[in-house]
């Protein structure tokens, strides 16, 4: 073995170029399968932090009625909020939502928004609702940076708002917008206005009443109130693993023409090795070696070109993705043009287990790769191939 | 001073006696706007801020509940229909051949980006069975004069608690209405002009509608031709007349 090991590495450095361009493309292979599986961890991590600090929290109680993809449920969707949460209400550990659908006129022009109603001394979420407890206006309002862009809306600015309350019956008022935050959380940003959650109960008519229950905690999930139903923060972030879910399995298109690409370099190179070196095969078969040894050593060169690939895109990678690790990658002004949850820069995560399974399936692909061709050794006649004959 | 005191007495019951009480203002109104039955062909003409779009429908209308309504023109929304029966509504598209059913709250939405929601152009609500009213004074607008009345409801269910009317003394139709929120903001104003009289009523067959909290010229909606209290057969206000 350590002979094979010798040869292959001798006959790989003789080869010189080719075995260079080989690695190259390989290496280059490598890296871009890493980089891009990297970016796609950072990406989930990211998107989950962010649904989670800003919409998820640890799970939520939805009023039976409540489905967020269809507005008109929301005239039924409210409900008192369970006696079971007082204490955690108290210690601001779950964040009451009542949702409804109002009109606002920026410009003179009609649009329909979600009025949310949430409670000022939440900890749940990161939406900067502690700024309600300081503030005396009729309708002070919070609303995210990408609403306030569509709408021309700063600080300070009072709009007219239109609502109806329970009845149906429509009320109006000036809304004064406190507070811009800035999320990467599209669903609690664009086409809502969040406002105390005791103010929105007033204008509605539904004191004590909710639509949603955002937990600060797993454990709440065990409370089970009746009219409620439990949606876990794996079944809210579902859309995101989805998501990147089908990013992965597009970025397989792009791992098989990158490997495509070089495998076909390393099968070319066999091929020709083995065409060219015929009078070698038969050689040291005359030496004594046996076909299936040859075969070895023919498959052991070309798997060492993913090793040496290994090798050098470390040389060249690893400062490279740390540097991006550390920095991150750009994606200012796409994210929210396309309601994803993809923060302005997005930070690749590589883990161990990422790396070691790419070196792993490019090996191995390398190696079948490798030995395809070198089957064709076993079939050859030690003396023709000595004589260099073509067979 | 006596002399002077027990005519200005006379004269003012003599006015009090002239000015029927709100409740007859009302019931006067809904005599010559509601009906047990309506069929009517209109025009609807939305002025939006970038251009001006004329629908034209034909509505067969019983009651408060039931309004079934097909366009007519133009011919992108021609085969259009509308179904309300109470609080649901039904749309037929006959480019899709579907029937979608949308619940109640739908009503509340602008008709194709006009002033008017589902609830005003479908629905003939009697003033008299959701408000109270009360005679603030006299007005004139254009050549008419007027009652002016304040309407408060007095059901929860409506979509405006209060009104202001403008009602014609002679025809006891109103020639302006002011619909407030409950914080009392104007939302919407109507202008009524054209009143004819048609099977011995008097109507008007143009409406101005304007949500004053928006901007642009309103939305105009004018009666090409309308019946009161005819028959109208059962199958009209059914699913399977969508399809017809």
């Amino acid at each position: 073995m350590k002979l094979l090991l010798k040869l292959a590495a001798k006959n790989l450095y003789g080869a010189g170029r080719r075995t260079w361009l080989n690695v190259i493309v390989l290496s280059f292979s490598f890296l871009v399968i890493i980089w891009h599986k990297g970016l796609l961890n950072g990406w989930d991590r990211q998107a989950r932090n962010d649904m989670v600090n800003w919409e998820v929290g640890a799970g939520q109680y939805w009023q039976s009625s409540y489905d967020p993809y269809d507005p008109f449920s929301l005239t039924d969707a409210h409900s008192n909020i369970p006696s079971s949460f007082d204490t955690l209400l108290t210690k601001g550990e779950v964040a009451p939502v009542l949702i409804t659908e109002g009109t606002i006129y920026p410009g003179g022009r009609i649009q329909s928004i979600l009025i949310k109603g949430i409670s000022s001394d939440q900890k749940v979420l990161k939406l900067p609702t502690e700024k309600f407890q300081k503030n005396d206006d009729e309708i002070p309002a919070l609303i995210g940076s990408k609403m306030a862009s569509d709408n021309g809306l700063k600080t300070g600015d009072e709009i007219t708002i239109r609502w109806r309350d329970t009845h149906g019956t429509f009320d109006a008022n000036e809304l004064k917008v406190i507070g811009i935050f800035t999320t990467n959380v599209l669903t609690v940003d664009a086409g809502q206005v969040w406002i105390p959650l005791d103010r929105l109960q007033k204008m509605m008519g539904m004191p004590g009443e909710a639509t949603i229950l955002i937990c600060g905690n797993t454990s709440e999930a065990n409370l089970k109130p009746e009219g409620w139903k439990f949606k876990s923060s794996e079944e809210l972030l579902k859309s995101v693993t989805d998501l990147i879910k089908m990013k992965s399995v597009g970025g397989i298109v792009l791992y098989v023409i990158l490997m495509s690409l070089a495998m076909l370099a390393i099968f070319d190179t066999q091929v020709l090795s083995i065409f060219r070196r015929q009078k070698e095969i038969g050689t040291y078969i005359a030496l004594g070696m046996t076909r299936s040894q040859v075969v070895g050593l023919f498959t052991l060169e070309g798997s060492l070109n993913s090793v040496l690939a290994g090798l050098l895109a470390a040389v060249y990678g690893i400062p490279l993705l740390a540097m991006q690790a550390s920095r991150g990658l750009s994606f200012a002004g796409a994210s929210k043009d396309y309601g994803l949850v993809l923060a302005d820069r997005i930070f690749p995560v590589y883990s161990l287990g990422l790396v070691a399974t790419t070196i792993i399936i490019i090996l191995i692909t390398t190696t079948i790769v490798s030995y395809l061709p070198s089957r064709k050794i076993a079939k050859m006649k030690p003396t023709e191939a000595l004589r260099g004959k073509l067979q | 001073m006596k002399n002077i005191a027990i005519p200005m007495l006379f004269l003012c019951i003599s006015i009090n006696a002239q000015t029927p009480s709100a409740k007859e203002i009302i019931e006067k109104i809904d005599k010559n706007m509601s009906a047990e039955s309506r069929v009517f062909t209109s025009k609807m003409i939305i002025h939006n801020a970038r251009n001006t779009r004329t629908i034209e429908s034909k509505t067969w209308n019983m009651g408060e509940d039931k309004s079934y309504t097909e366009y007519l023109a133009p011919a992108r929304e021609a085969g259009t229909k509308m179904l309300k029966l109470d609080q649901r509504l039904w749309i037929y598209s006959p480019e899709t051949d579907r029937i979608i059913q949308i619940s109640g709250h739908m009503l509340r939405q602008s008709v194709m980006g006009s002033d008017l929601s589902y609830e005003d152009m479908m629905e003939d609500p009697h003033l008299l069975n959701h408000y109270n009213g009360k005679v603030e004074g006299q007005e004139k607008i254009g050549t008419s004069d007027c009652w002016v009345i304040n309407l408060t409801a007095y059901t929860p269910d409506v979509a405006y608690e209060t009104q202001k009317l403008w009602v014609d003394k002679e025809k006891f139709i109103p020639l302006k209405k002011e619909m407030f929120a409950k914080s009392g903001v104007l939302l919407k104003r109507l202008e009524l002009s054209d009143v004819t009289k048609i099977q011995g009523r008097w109507y008007p067959k143009k409406i101005l509608f304007k949500d004053v909290l928006k901007e642009g010229e309103g939305t105009e909606f004018q009666i090409m031709d309308i019946e009161f209290n005819t028959k109208i057969p059962e199958y009209i206000f059914s699913k399977a007349s969508l399809k017809k």
